[in-house]
């Protein structure tokens, strides 16, 4: 779980990054250019490979993670005050896992298949910046992205510090530090991603 | 504190073995003194059934004065009630008011099967210490107390760990029933002692494995153990043994 989840948050900055070239108004030229490299790139392409294969294998160990959990209590209590010894979020993993999982089915829907059918059986490539354009101009759509990503503001924000947990590291001096890194990284990451669909929708960038 | 007394409506789980259901039922209590314990109300109301001819409730208590760990009650949604770093025995009646409805279940989780009402089968504990909670010595001549210097920041640690009672509460706080909290209490208090050494690595792979026979679930980092542990054993004992485990892991042979 640490060691999966830590690479899928390592490949976040990658992807947050990038995208975020969208905001330098070029008309996405930048974007387009490393878009271009990226798919063209056979590091990438192998890294691409390591990337699913670690997001499944997060998405089984998550699953088996909860369903163990699940036969742990067979009689649940009629009354728990869980909030007064611990963070919802932190208890709620395996859901807003779930959630993020259907929330990347759409996203796959929208940028992965376009792009790769354009990749290996177009006669021209695929224009990315368009395709998001046209994905971001419909408002449901959008609304749907704001609730994936704040699916993974909530699961970030728990699962960052608990990754560095899971790996032995707490530490008086520390653990605050890295609390507080995971805390910044995931208000950035996330703020990034929401700016991208609100941009388009309202004419930010174009 | 002032003095008061109170009226009490309970809702308590009663079941009669491990192999029927239980339900909760409600019973009422008069005239209970602030300056009681939560256990000594239930002697009130066990006096009260045994008049009646009603059976008594089981739960298990044995020291009444916060070490012995037996006082397992999950107290209104909070294990051991709501005073934090507490035990059953140490919750006092003060906590409570004039017509409040308390719900007393007992911890819940498939490793703890339920053997009458609100005592539980805490055996896993102790399959879980027989597989490597213990070190070696020589029998013989008792060693002088002082002749293996420690640091005095691993003694420290080493006793803080120690003080985990067994009671469960972690395991019947979490949400996954995890036991990493106990587990990684009596790993931490021998790993961190140059008596422990000889065992280290066994010890902490013997008694993970074990813990994961007994049925408990898995740790997700909620830390709820840490909030509601009477001792206040600290969760960085579990990432202590999650290094213990990972070194051991990875250097062990067989
Ligand atoms: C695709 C759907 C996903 C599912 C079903 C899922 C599910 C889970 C579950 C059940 C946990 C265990 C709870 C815990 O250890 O606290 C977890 C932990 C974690 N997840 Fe996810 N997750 C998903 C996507 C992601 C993504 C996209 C990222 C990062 C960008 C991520 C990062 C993490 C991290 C860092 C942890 C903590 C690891 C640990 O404490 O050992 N997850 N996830
Ligand atoms: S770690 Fe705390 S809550 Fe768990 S058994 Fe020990 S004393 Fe009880
Ligand atoms: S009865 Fe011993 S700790 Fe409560």
């Amino acid at each position: 779980m640490a060691f999966t989840g830590l690479f899928l948050i390592t490949f976040l900055i990658v992807h947050a990054g990038v995208n975020a070239c969208i905001f330098l108004n070029d008309g996405g030229e930048t974007f387009k250019d490393i878009a271009h490299f990226m798919s063209h790139n056979w590091i990438l392409r192998f890294l691409e490979i390591g990337l699913f294969a670690t997001l499944i294998l997060h998405m089984i160990q998550g699953l088996m993670l909860w369903s163990q959990n699940r036969k742990a209590r067979p009689v649940a209590y009629h009354v728990t005050k869980a909030n007064e010894n611990s963070k919802w979020y932190s208890r709620s993993m395996g859901i807003l896992g779930t959630l993020l999982l259907l929330f990347l089915i759409m996203h796959m829907a929208h940028f992965f298949v376009g792009t790769k059918i354009a990749l290996y059986g177009g006669d021209k490539p695929h224009d990315l910046f368009e395709e998001m354009k046209t994905v971001f101009s419909v408002w449901y759509i959008v609304a749907l992205y704001m609730v994936g990503l704040i699916a993974l503001f909530w699961h970030l924000l728990h699962g960052f510090q608990s990754a560095f947990q899971t790996f032995g590291l707490n530490h008086k001096r520390y653990t605050p530090i890295i609390k507080a890194m995971g805390a910044g990284y995931t208000v950035i990451i996330c703020l990034l991603f929401a700016l991208m669909p609100l941009a388009f929708y309202f004419g930010w960038i174009r | 504190m002032e003095h008061y007394n109170m009226n009490l409506t309970l809702k308590i789980w009663r079941q009669k073995n491990s192999k029927t259901a239980g339900t909760l039922e409600t019973y009422n209590v008069k005239d209970i003194s602030s300056e009681m314990s939560f256990l000594e109300m239930f002697d009130v109301l066990n006096e009260q059934l045994i008049v009646t001819g009603d059976d008594p409730i089981a739960f298990d208590h044995d020291c009444r004065e916060g070490i012995c760990g037996q006082c397992s009650m999950h107290i209104d949604g909070r294990a051991h009630g709501p005073w934090t770093n507490n035990t059953t025995c140490q919750l006092h009646m003060r906590a409570f008011k004039d017509g409040d409805t308390i719900v007393v279940e007992p911890w819940r989780s498939k490793a703890f099967p339920v053997i009458k009402d609100l005592v539980v089968d805490r055996g896993a504990f102790d399959r879980i210490m027989q597989a490597g909670g213990f070190v070696s010595v020589n029998t013989g001549n008792a060693v002088d107390a002082n002749s293996i210097p420690i640091d005095k920041k691993d003694a420290d640690n080493s006793f803080m760990a120690a003080s985990c009672i067994g009671c469960g509460a972690c395991v019947a706080t979490c949400v996954n029933s995890s036991a990493m909290l106990f587990v990684s209490a009596k790993v931490s208090q021998l790993a961190l002692l140059p008596q422990g050494a000889p065992e280290r690595e066994s010890r902490v792979l013997n008694m993970v494995a074990q813990m994961d026979k007994e049925g408990f679930g898995n740790c997700t980092n909620t830390y709820a153990c840490e909030a509601e542990c009477p001792k206040g054993i600290s969760v960085s004992n579990i990432a202590r043994m999650n290094r213990e485990y990972l070194s051991a892991g990875l250097s062990t042979e067989s």
